[in-house]
């Protein structure tokens, strides 16, 4: 039986690696995929704590952690192109102004 | 065995993440990406969550990450001699500083906790399926129908943000003035 640390450890070194990627990474694509990294690490952690307990609620959270990481995607995805093709910016740290 | 399993799965998903973020170019990247969604599935097979190995399979590798590899090649981004940020080992080290810590609390935590009612025994006698879609249905109703109201609205969100404005050109070329 593997133990429920070595899960979580697993889940906190994926988690930091996401974070990480959001951080040092300029390609606005390549920051929702780190996104994508951390929902992964979480959805790890609660099916391993829903086994640990025997319960069912950790997976039905994990479910619906990836559907809202669909939804996230669509949308993330949209203001991408949207970004893009209007030439805006190109890189995540050129977008610095919200309104003007 | 299962000890081998859980290994290779760790490892090979830790190296996909870490290619992830390190990779040049970026469909490189949606690939190691692909690689890490698979090794995680293989993780919940390990974890006796049958049901979600299936829908990680399905929904993030077969749809999720089609999505973003169809955007990559959509705008056919060019990789840039810059790829990280100006002041990336501030955050890398700083990353690892709090690994460190968040390991250390995780190796010292007792993990205790009241156990449910559905043990694997019952899980293996009903199905994965079953004993997923019992809890759904029933305590869970009320979130499935919220989660169904908001893909619908990131639907209607995605479909309004990309669609083509009438007079797109003029204002495009306005914006790059004041941005830069």
């Amino acid at each position: 039986m593997i133990p429920l640390s070595a899960y979580v450890a697993l889940s906190a070194v994926l988690f930091m690696t996401g974070l990480a990627g959001v951080l040092i990474r300029r390609n606005f694509i390549i920051v929702l995929m780190s996104v994508e990294i951390m929902l992964n690490a979480a959805n790890i952690n609660l099916v391993a704590f829903s086994q640990h307990l025997d319960s069912m609620a950790g997976q039905m959270a994990a479910l619906f952690v990836i559907a809202i990481a669909a939804g996230e995607a669509a949308v993330g995805l949209a203001i991408i192109i949207v970004v893009f093709r209007g030439n805006i910016a190109t890189n995540v740290d050129q977008i610095n102004l919200l309104k003007w | 065995m299962i000890y081998l399993l859980f290994g290779y799965f760790a490892v090979v998903s830790i190296l996909s993440g870490v290619a992830v973020i390190a990779a040049r170019h970026p469909v490189h990247s949606g690939l190691s990406l692909l690689s890490l969604l698979l090794h995680v599935a293989g993780l919940f097979v390990l974890l006796n969550a049958e049901f979600l190995f299936a829908v990680q399979i399905i929904v993030y590798a077969g749809a999720i990450l089609v999505l973003y590899l169809f955007v990559l090649m959509l705008l056919n981004l060019k990789t840039e001699e810059q790829y990280l940020h100006a002041r990336w080992p501030y955050f890398v080290f700083a990353g690892a500083g709090i690994l460190g810590e968040l390991l250390v609390l995780l190796w010292q935590t007792p993990y205790g906790g009241a156990k449910g009612a559905v043990t694997t025994d019952a899980v293996v006698r009903t199905g994965p399926s079953h004993a997923v879609g019992l809890t759904m249905f029933s305590d869970y109703l009320l979130l499935f129908e919220i989660v169904g109201v908001f893909l619908l609205g990131a639907i209607i969100g995605a479909i309004v943000l990309a669609k083509t404005p009438s007079n797109a050109a003029p204002s495009a070329q306005g914006r790059v003035g004041r941005f830069t």
